[in-house]
């Protein structure tokens, strides 16, 4: 699973999957959780972070090990006895396993069981499923995701996200309160399984678009955060219970649009617009792999929001040119969106969909016939859209106002970058 | 050439799995650097942070760690230089100063002075 080993006399220059150890971490954080309870999560932690100091230390004399993940999870399992029989009255642990851990009999079994890979892989779609308890909110979710599954400490989700050190510390450490009250991972037998996965869905598709729309500087914290969000839902899509036709769907969609990943932003760090991307570069492999999805999301009579995205991304990935693309059906498919999540947003991608197809005119009116245009006066994009089709439109004085506005609200250097070219363009054609 | 010893002092955690393999891959780096300037006499070993203290003629036995964390000897390694001021030069690479800790740098004794 994890990146090939060179030989023994290579090994210290090996490139290691630089996401090794955060994957890792979530990995033995479940393992730990589901032994130890809910309620000991810090517990849990502690030891990682341990396992952790003591592979680092060792390593970085020695070399990592052919199979770094092993001795990782044997350093645990070995912490994790020790802490067991020492404690074994003197806290409570998980209550479906207390009775294995009481015994020295079954101790020692009961905790590879817990280790095996099939047993892990289960437990971190619990606790995807207890990260996503409906007393949180959508943030508060993904923000415990990142940081018990995907490895990221306090100050990487408050990077990721824009947010203070202080705010995204209060909002983990109240997830983790909530998580811990409620003893053990959450059950796939449970009642509420439809609603939970639908959280689930909501908060992966949030961690997506953070890294993909975000506000975060650093281009690469962005992929990192689009390639979690696709780890993670390829765990749904692995579950027989979790992998419905809108998890599907949501695979599907995260696919078409990290088609155009290597392209989003130029060597400099710029955005690049739709229309500049060089398409020859787009994973092909992805767009295929989104199609697969798209179509075996297809079954059932239920149509959510990410089949209607899947199928706008899929009209943009697998469009040969800016001017080949079927704006006339992505027009119908955000006016269907629009029924099943009214959002200002949406309106506003429809709107510079018409303009497309029918010019820019047409999509200056469709913008002025947005519902409560004021939820979008914090929007960047809305007064680059504006800014962008008066200025094709002909009227780049009328543009200027607008692109300045936008650039007031830009949230990182690219988007000014970006903005500022815009501007310097409504110069050049005055 | 004469040969040095590095004890390795203090430092801290890393703050988060990813920090924490980024510093491991710094010293990985680090060390096949001296090892390729030939440099480096023998890699060493990190040493636990906890241990026993035998002392006195009583021979009492106590329990470590016997310095302040920031002080604590985290592991060594041996290397070559042609004097203290290029041993000295040599320990700046290392990526213990990220994490706040220290290079001790002491020239072995040897037999033929």
């Amino acid at each position: 699973m994890n990146s090939l080993r060179p030989p023994e006399e290579d090994r210290q220059s090996a490139e290691l999957d630089p996401a090794l150890f955060r994957h890792e971490a979530g990995r033995m954080v479940v393992a730990l959780t589901r032994l130890f309870g809910v309620h000991n999560l810090a517990l849990a932690e502690d030891v990682v972070q341990d396992a952790f100091c003591r592979a680092i230390e060792v390593w970085k004399f020695h070399g990592v090990p052919a199979n770094p993940s092993a001795w990782l999870m044997a350093t645990a399992k070995h912490r994790a006895v020790d802490i067991l029989r020492r404690e074994r009255t003197a806290r409570t642990y998980a209550p479906e396993l207390t009775r294995m851990i009481e015994s020295e009999w079954t101790l020692v079994p009961t905790i590879h069981e817990v280790f095996a890979a099939h047993a892990i892989q289960d437990d971190e779609l619990r606790m995807m499923f207890s990260c996503c308890h409906p007393r949180l909110n959508e943030p508060a979710q993904v923000a415990l995701i990142l940081n018990i599954l995907c490895g990221f400490s306090v100050n990487e989700v408050a990077a990721a996200f824009l947010s203070s050190h202080a705010a995204t510390e209060k909002r983990i450490v109240r997830g983790k309160k909530v998580l811990a009250a409620s003893k053990r991972l959450f059950e796939f037998t449970s009642s509420d399984l439809s609603k939970r996965l639908s959280a689930v869905q909501r908060a992966l598709y949030l961690l997506f678009n953070e890294g993909y729309h975000g506000a975060c500087e650093e281009s690469a914290v962005r992929t990192e955060l689009c390639r979690e969000a696709m780890r993670l839902t390829a765990l749904l899509l692995a579950h027989p219970l979790a992998s419905t036709p809108a998890t599907h769907a949501l695979g599907a969609l995260m696919c078409f649009n990290a088609v155009r990943l290597p392209e989003r932003v130029d060597a400099a760090g710029n955005l690049k617009p739709l229309a500049e991307q060089d398409r020859t570069r787009w994973d092909v492999a992805l767009l295929h792999e989104g199609q697969r999805l798209l179509e075996s999301s297809a079954t059932g009579d239920q149509i959510s929001e990410y089949h209607v995205e899947a199928a706008i991304a899929f009209l943009h990935a697998s469009a040969p040119s800016n001017e080949a693309t079927d704006w006339a059906a992505i027009i119908t498919l955000y006016s269907t969106l629009l029924t099943i999540r009214p959002s200002p947003i949406v309106a506003l991608n429809r709107a510079i969909a018409v303009a497309q197809l029918h010019g820019p005119k047409r999509g200056l009116e469709a913008i002025a016939a947005i519902p409560d245009p004021a939820r979008l006066a914090g929007y960047p994009f809305y007064f680059a859209a504006l800014g962008e089709l008066e200025l094709s439109d002909g009227h780049p004085e009328a543009a200027r106002p607008h692109l300045h506005a936008a650039l007031n609200l830009a949230r990182n250097s690219a988007e000014r970058q970006f903005l500022r070219h815009r501007l310097a363009a409504c110069q050049d054609s005055a | 050439m004469t040969e040095f010893i590095y004890l390795y002092r203090g430092g801290e955690r890393a703050e988060s799995p990813a920090e924490g393999q980024k510093q491991m891959q710094l010293w990985m780096a680090w060390m096949k650097e001296l090892g390729e300037k030939g440099h480096l006499k023998a890699i060493g070993s990190p040493l636990e942070k906890t241990g026993k203290l035998v002392s006195g003629k009583q021979k009492v036995v106590s329990d470590g760690p016997f310095a302040e964390a920031k002080d604590l000897i985290g592991g060594y390694t041996v290397v070559q230089a042609k004097d203290i001021n290029e041993a000295v030069d040599l320990s700046k690479g290392c990526p213990i100063f990220l994490s706040n800790g220290a290079v001790e740098v002491r020239p072995i004794l040897q037999m033929n002075m």
